[in-house]
Order: C-alpha cells, then structure tokens, then sequence
C-alpha cells in the first residue's frame, strides 16, 4: 500500500563495481588489518600442504569488498545492518563483481526511508563468493 | 565465566574493551580498497565489518570456545547490527561474547554438520547497546571410512 511517494524504489540497482585481480599481497594486507592471522591467506607453503592450490582470500575479505560497495552507494553513516553469507572460496587472479539491489523501503521518522539492498560478490566464473544484505536508514530530499 | 569445555547455549565471555583508534580505521579501510573519506579524520566512521577486528586483542577468557574441530571449522554467516550510526574513532566499547544457539543438520555425504551462533554485544561506558555481531560457525560433518 502506498499512501506517500517514496524517495527509494525497489528495484534500483547501483552500478556494480569490479575488484581485483586479487592477489596475496591484498590477502595479506587484510590479513594485518583485521588480525585474522590465518597462514592459509598468505604463506603458500602451508596452504599446499593442508590439501590447498594455493592460498586464498579471507571470506571477510570479500564482505568488506562489498561493503566498500555499499557504503560508496547508500552511505557509511546510515548503515544500521550488513549481513553475508560466505560461498565460494576466491583465489588469487580472481575478479570480483559487487552488486547490489533494492528489496524494500519503508517510511521512517522525520521523512526518513529504511531501505534494504540484496548484495552479491560474484566470482569472474559467475560463481557468488558472498551474498548478503543491508539496511540504510537514509534522509530524503524535503520536497522533490 | 570460563570453562574449560565447548560452551552451552546462554554462556557468557568476559567482558573486553574496545578501543576505536582512527589509524586502524584507516588500515581496515584501505584493506577493503575504500577511499570514502567517512573513514577518515579523526571522527572516523567504522566499516560495517570493522568490528571484527575486535576479536584480535579479546582476552582467551573473552572468547568463546565453539569446541569444533579446527579442521572441519567453517564461518558460514555474519552479520553485523547497529543501533545508530556506526561506532567512530575515540569510542570505548565494552564487548561480550555469548553463545545464543547450537543446532544441527544432516549433512550432504551424511554424518552431522553442526552450527554455532555467536553474538557480540558492544556497548557504551554507559551500558547503551551500540551494535551487535552475530557470527554462524559451522562444523562440517566427519569424513566416515572412503569419502
């Protein structure tokens, strides 16, 4: 039911975003910076020898990509949620496509919208590394 | 309250500081190829996932044990809860850990995949609960005999 126009409308899409190549050197840097200091992201050595190709990118690796993605597109101040689901694994070479949609919006307070994105971190093979979703409580223009 | 076994549904961690720092903003977002200048200055915003880089400097006591095999242990979801903006550069918050669920399902190959739910609450000096993190840990099932 809709009484108000609102701002946001199900259905856009943001313009998706390419990551990568990725390489080790990028699996190490978010290795420092999120103390995740597991050597299967960037000693080869010890990936190979647990039964790996090679190294592989951190799953949180790729949902911060994607949040990069989201808050360049909804905003870093009006996130109130961000959810992933981790799938593939990604590898170095890998190229990574960051989507995302909106789902819903509902009114807030004070002329504000809650929208919800789908959000997906898809694999050069078309296979989804991540998927999630998000919510932004984002302002509207007082008239349009 | 620490144990020495895996934890129960309802068991708590320690309590833990977190202290936001603007420069580890800065690294976390140039990890995540962000130029957003929100997380920079020195009223940084957080990244919705920065969060978890609360769980590096958490004391052992802090932490709760899944009791999973390291071996067949899986972080199958995340996510991330906020009650207002993000936190910034400067806050305080104190975390705690708690296991919220446990439950298990048949898995592809059979055996038993089982899951973990693990809640972080990070609040205020005052005790206002800012944001929450909710990690889903999986254990995939065994191997049995050939595979």
């Amino acid at each position: 039911m809709t009484d108000t126009a609102l701002a946001h409308t199900v259905g856009t899409a943001a313009k998706p975003r390419e990551f990568g190549p990725m390489t080790t050197r990028m699996f190490a840097r978010y290795s420092g910076a999120s103390g995740d200091l597991n050597p299967m992201h960037y000693d080869d050595v010890q990936a190979r020898a647990a039964g790996n190709p090679s190294v592989f990118s951190q799953g949180m690796h790729q949902a911060a990509l994607l949040s990069t993605f989201a808050t360049d597109w909804l905003g870093a101040e009006t996130v109130r949620r961000f959810q992933v689901r981790f799938r593939e694994q990604v590898w170095p070479g890998d190229v990574l496509t960051c989507s995302g949609e909106i789902t819903a919006v509902e009114p807030a307070e004070d002329g504000a919208e809650f929208v919800t994105v789908a959000l997906t971190c898809t694999r050069q093979t078309g296979g989804v590394a991540v998927s999630g979703s998000a919510d932004f409580l984002l302002p509207t223009e007082p008239t349009r | 309250m620490p144990s020495t076994g895996p934890a129960a549904v309802g068991d708590t961690g320690t309590e833990y500081e977190v202290l936001v720092e603007r420069g580890k903003i800065r690294e976390f977002a140039e990890a995540m190829q962000s130029e957003l200048p929100a997380y920079e200055g020195p009223q940084a915003l957080t990244p919705p996932t920065f969060l978890t880089t609360s769980q590096r400097w958490a004391p052992p006591s802090g932490r709760i044990q899944t009791g999973f095999e390291r071996a067949r242990l899986l972080h199958g979801e995340q996510e991330f809860v906020f009650h207002g903006s993000p936190p910034r550069a400067g806050d305080r918050l104190l975390a705690r850990e708690r296991l919220v669920d446990r439950y298990a399902k048949a898995g592809k190959r059979g055996g038993e995949m089982r899951f973990a739910v693990v809640v972080t609450e990070y609040r205020s000096p005052e005790g206002e609960l800012v944001a929450e993190a909710r990690a889903t840990y999986i254990e995939t099932a065994a191997k049995e005999g050939r595979k």
